[in-house]
């Protein structure tokens, strides 16, 4: 068996007629942090049960460190989650919820305690140990999850949407605080978020999820720079979207022909440009400003061209457009990706916001 | 405990060594079953019943070294193993063909006689060993199920589904087949479809007569009637108690909602007792108004005047308990919006909020005619020659006119209404009857009542209040004086003697009084039945909470239907399935405790779902992905947070096995019997003293033990968590 800490082989989940995850196959190397991201309903949080066993699939095989676990309870597993709402035990001190994985599985107790105390000191929880989870603040509430789910060193550790409940303000040094403790600790963690941001902060891969299917697995940067279909370019950051065809080697649109590192076939064809990707020039002409914003760190302007409107973000510099303004507009190469996955996909929704 | 199942785990599991242990070593019969010639057997077990030619027992046994042989060859995790859901399954059925197929004088069917010889003696009930089959082919069942992935594979939840749907279907389902059934039988217990039509439209059922100035109506007709009346009487009462309550300024509410829970903690009879001394023919009021203004004595109060009073009286605080929850739900802003809108006190009341309340009330008049139907402690002491349905059925059991077949009609007849009734309630009234409160705080005060609807209330309530109380001053004082029916109140202490003499002699402590052995099998049922209902209600709570099975929604439906099941149908149900083999548990105190289990388990399973739904599921998530099992989480997690629900659920669990007659009365014997039934016999025989005297020593004794059970569950109610947010 490979090394994979966590393995799906054609998983499916269905719930009386609906479907919620359906044919997945992926797998997570030891050490790594993956991220389930995509829309409410999207079956991230599914996949994520079902790793934890707290739901078994109808269909296909997941293994956890190359054992099967298909049709195993989730007492039966080694895994640690750290839930949405905490999901604290209200009648049990900090140290009994940390202590009590090891106690439940038949340890001795003293041990488990001790054990507990070294988590909770580790996390910098030390002086909390004999309080109750609701005499605590949020985030304390947060790392005493964690160290209840990181105790009994599991084979992985799940995190479902572990930010929604923290303060705007906090999140990131929460997020940065997760991901310093799991490579650490050196886990193997899934991670569940509907917030691409978040995503592409903590990850070292993401599985982009849509409709119970995996829309695209890759880096962070992978994924931002290279989305494969119009879905995954829409969910992460702001993309625009231009229509036109394969031709002989180039990207065409009207007025417009861009190089193709792989182009492929003669085919219609769309590709993906990140706002910040666009240079927009003084001189020149081919595009119209038809609205423009400040916004503090950056400036975003909406630009009408022959091939279709764009969003632009462009950084702070001393030139600043004004609405009605015409501007050159150059598409770099390396700045563009062909969308592969175009046709599987089709978006309601047509090209810039 | 973690460390017992584990060890259990090792050797295979605790239903695989039940299992082997029943069909290897305990005698299978209740009974010695006859001699079939080849030589009388040891222990009687399984094993050495088959060297008897009782060859059907053989797939039990098969079955179970089957199962040893396969652990042995696959280890631990052998209920995986493909062939164990098939083998299991088959046992079972089989199991359940032999016991059902061959009865106590023979097979039911010639062709199994043929295929052994041996059946045609009959067999005997399942004794020890056939019992401990059953439970260890069903866990076995159950396990091969969750290695399966059968409730995520959770192997505790996936026995609780599997044991609580056999338990529901023995006990609940299959009483009521059974019944129905019977009800195609002749009296001598010939089969003959067509009684059943002959006995559903006998002429005394369905009369008219009373309508048309005739002395009386057929027994279902009276039924509705006394049901129609005592439930709007019990409605209208309960209303007034719920305005007065809710809407007024009334000084003694507290008081009010202390004497609604009276009747709760009230034997059955004691109210119509009380109400004969006040009102019989020989009665204290009736001889007051005799010697005041002349008035004859006569006995209006047996027959339909006593029940529906007594009815009135026993009903109102439930329907005043409904009420008080809808008036109290209804948003005051929308009475104030009247108000601002130009509406007179009464317009609003008239034009808001009554139309607010009438789903309300329609649910509490529903309520109220369901009990009327179900009652049987007060028509059978005050009915005179009314006769209703659930005094007819127990007197064609029991009685000289003994007809089981006719008490299966009359069953089915008076569960038709019962359910009828029920499924109003449920369908037609079950969402709207539930003002949803939304969270948010409802700014502005309720609408006062107005002037005349408040008169109006305070005419309904004060006679309610007055007949209360000298309901149950009788209680308190009937069985410490002379005789209260002839007002001589000397004190004295001969009735309770009579009840509840002892001696501490040589011989150390004796006990005379002719209550005591009732009273000790009362209090011995109810604290086993107590633990036994709150244990089977709580967990059935628990799966249809946060389990999913396949099947869910019938096992829901299976649990309310126990519910809605009258008393008088449940013991001729229960007389009718378990007086025969397989399961032949009659006389026995076993069947007693069933009863209380499976009657009151909807009131535990109700406050269960309350609280698991105040509870965020991720905790036991959270507690499953640590390794604790569902028997664990549900220990360490789930109990502590729904202690409130548990005490709920045993004190009324307690009380009512203690207070509980219309069931038991037919499954009681010489042996077992309780003190409802003990009381019942004292009444009929005019003691009314004693009933009176026994009654209030009851009454003492359940105040008491509902402190001793809060005390030992403790109070604790944890407050709701206030900083995290509910799952989702």
């Amino acid at each position: 068996m490979s090394a994979s800490a966590i393995e799906f082989v054609d998983v499916v989940k269905r719930y009386g007629s609906v479907t919620a995850v359906d044919t997945i196959s992926f797998s997570i190397q030891r050490g790594e942090l993956v991220t389930f991201l995509g829309p409410s309903g999207c079956g991230k949080t599914t996949s994520l049960r079902l790793i934890a066993g707290l739901e078994l699939p109808s269909a296909g095989t997941v293994r956890i460190a190359g054992q099967d676990v298909s049709t195993r309870a989730a007492a039966d597993r080694n895994v640690g989650m750290v839930f949405q709402s905490y999901a604290l035990f209200p009648h049990m001190s900090v140290i009994e919820n940390v202590a009590y994985g090891p106690t439940i599985r038949g340890g001795d107790k003293k041990l488990a305690i001790e054990r507990g105390h070294e988590i909770l000191t580790m996390l910098g929880l030390e002086g909390l140990s004999t309080r109750l989870p609701s005499e605590l603040s949020g985030g304390q509430q947060q790392r005493v999850a964690v160290a209840r789910a990181i105790v009994q060193q599991p084979d992985v550790l799940l995190f479902d949407e572990p930010l929604s409940n923290v303060d705007a303000k906090l999140r990131r040094r929460v997020r940065e605080e997760i991901r310093d403790l799991q490579r650490r600790f050196n886990l193997t963690a899934v991670y569940v978020t509907h917030d691409q941001e978040e995503a592409l902060a903590v990850s070292d891969r993401i599985i982009v999820m849509s409709n119970g299917k995996i829309a695209q697995i890759g880096t962070p940067s992978a994924l931002y720079d290279r989305p494969s279909s119009r879905f995954v370019a829409d969910f992460i950051g702001d993309a625009n979207l231009i229509e036109g065809h394969v031709d002989n080697g180039r990207f065409r649109a009207e007025g417009l022909t861009l190089p193709l590192d792989m182009p492929g076939p003669d085919r219609p064809a769309t590709i993906s440009i990140r706002p910040e990707r666009v240079i927009l020039e003084k001189s020149g002409a081919g595009g119209k400003i038809t609205h423009a914003s400040y916004l503090g760190s950056r400036r975003e302007y909406r630009i009408e061209t022959v091939f279709g409107a764009l969003l632009v973000s462009a950084p702070i510099t001393d030139v600043a457009f004004q609405a009605g303004d015409e501007v050159g507009v150059s598409l770099p190469v390396g700045g563009y990706t062909l969308l592969v996955n175009e046709s599987e996909l089709p978006s309601a929704r047509v090209s810039a916001q | 405990m973690s460390r017992i199942i584990a060890g259990l785990n090792r050797l295979g599991g605790l239903w695989l060594l039940l299992g082997l242990a029943a069909v290897l070593i305990a005698p299978w019969y209740k009974l010695t079953p006859p001699d079939t010639g080849a030589g009388s057997s040891i222990l009687g077990s399984a094993l050495t019943e088959i060297s008897a030619q009782r060859y059907w027992l053989l797939p039990p046994v098969l079955a179970m070294l089957a199962f040893a042989g396969l652990r042995v060859k696959s280890g631990q995790r052998w209920q995986a193993h493909v062939a164990v859901p098939w083998i299991a399954g088959a046992a079972a059925l089989l199991f359940l063909m032999q016991a059902f197929g061959i009865g106590l004088n023979g097979p039911i069917l010639g062709a199994i006689g043929q295929a052994f010889p041996a059946a045609a003696l009959g067999q005997p009930g399942l004794g020890p060993g056939g019992f401990v089959f059953a439970v260890a082919i069903t866990g076995i069942l159950a396990d091969a199920l969750a290695a399966r992935g059968f409730c995520r594979g959770e192997r505790f939840a996936a026995n609780a589904v599997v044991f609580v749907v056999a338990l529901l279907t023995l006990f609940v389902l299959f009483p009521i087949l059974r019944l129905g059934s019977t009800a195609l039988f002749t009296p001598e217990g010939v089969f003959q479809p067509g009684v059943f039509i002959t006995r559903l439209i006998a002429p005394d059922l369905w009369g008219l007569g009373c309508l048309y100035g005739q002395p009386r109506c057929g027994v279902v007709i009276n039924t509705l009637i006394l049901g129609i009346l005592s439930g709007v009487l019990s409605t209208l009462l309960g209303l007034a108690l719920a305005l007065l309550v809710a809407r007024t300024n009334f000084r003694f509410k507290g008081a009010l909602r202390a004497i609604s829970i009276l009747p709760i903690i009230t034997p059955p009879f004691v109210v119509g007792v009380a109400i004969i001394v006040l009102f019989g023919r020989t009665g204290v009021v009736t001889g007051w108004l005799e010697f005041l203004f002349d008035m004859p004595r006569t006995r209006w109060v047996y027959g339909l005047p006593g029940i529906l009073l007594a009815q009135v009286l026993a009903f109102a605080p439930i329907t005043f308990l409904v009420l008080l929850g809808t008036i109290e739900a209804i948003n005051p802003t929308l009475e104030e919006a009247s108000k601002t809108l130009g509406a007179k006190p009464l317009d609003t009341f008239r034009t808001v909020t009554w139309p607010l309340l009438r789903p309300g009330i329609a649910a509490a008049f529903l309520l109220a005619f369901i009990e009327s139907l179900a009652d049987f402690g007060n028509p059978i002491v005050l009915g005179g020659g009314y006769d209703v349905l659930s005094i007819r059925i127990f007197f064609a059991v029991v009685g000289a006119r003994y007809d089981l077949g006719n008490a299966a009609v009359l069953s089915i007849i008076l569960l038709s209404l019962t359910l009828g009734a029920f499924w109003l309630q449920t369908r037609w009234l079950g969402r709207k009857s539930y003002v949803t409160i939304t969270g948010k705080s409802d700014a502005g005060l309720s609408a006062p009542l107005p002037g005349p609807l408040k008169a109006a209330a305070y005419a309904a309530v004060m006679p309610w209040v007055i007949f209360t109380l000298g309901v149950y001053a009788i209680v308190l004082i009937g069985g410490i004086v002379n005789d209260v029916g002839r007002w001589d109140l000397t004190p004295t202490l001969r009735h309770l003697a009579t009840a509840f003499s002892f001696e501490i002699g040589e011989n150390g402590l004796q006990f005379y009084g002719s209550a005591w052995d009732s009273l000790q099998t009362t209090l011995l049922v109810s604290a086993i039945a107590a633990p036994l209902t709150t244990a089977i209600g709580i967990l059935t709570a628990w799966l249809i909470s946060r389990q999913d099975f396949a099947g869910k929604g019938s096992f829901e439906f299976g649990t309310m239907l126990s519910f809605a099941i009258p008393g008088t149908v449940v013991g001729v149900a229960y007389v009718a399935a378990f007086n025969v083999p397989p399961v032949d548990i009659t006389g026995t105190m076993t069947i007693l405790v069933i009863c209380f289990m499976f009657r009151n388990m909807p009131v535990g399973m109700r406050a269960g779902l309350a609280a698991l739904s105040q509870i965020d599921r991720s905790m036991e998530e959270a507690s499953q992905t640590m390794g604790a099992n569902g028997f664990l989480t549900l220990r360490t997690v789930v109990l502590p947070l729904i202690r409130p629900a548990i005490f709920t659920s045993m004190v009324y669990a307690f009380v009512t096995a203690m207070t509980a007659v219309s069931a038991v009365i037919f499954l009681v014997s010489a042996r077992h019997n309780m003190a409802t039934a003990y009381i019942m016999g004292r009444v009929e025989n005019g003691e009314y003293a004693l009933a009176i005297a026994y009654s209030a020593v009851l009454m003492v004794i359940m105040i008491a033990c509902i402190a001793l059970i809060q005390l030992f569950i403790g109070k604790r109610q944890l407050g709701r968590r206030t900083d995290l947010q509910t799952l989702r």
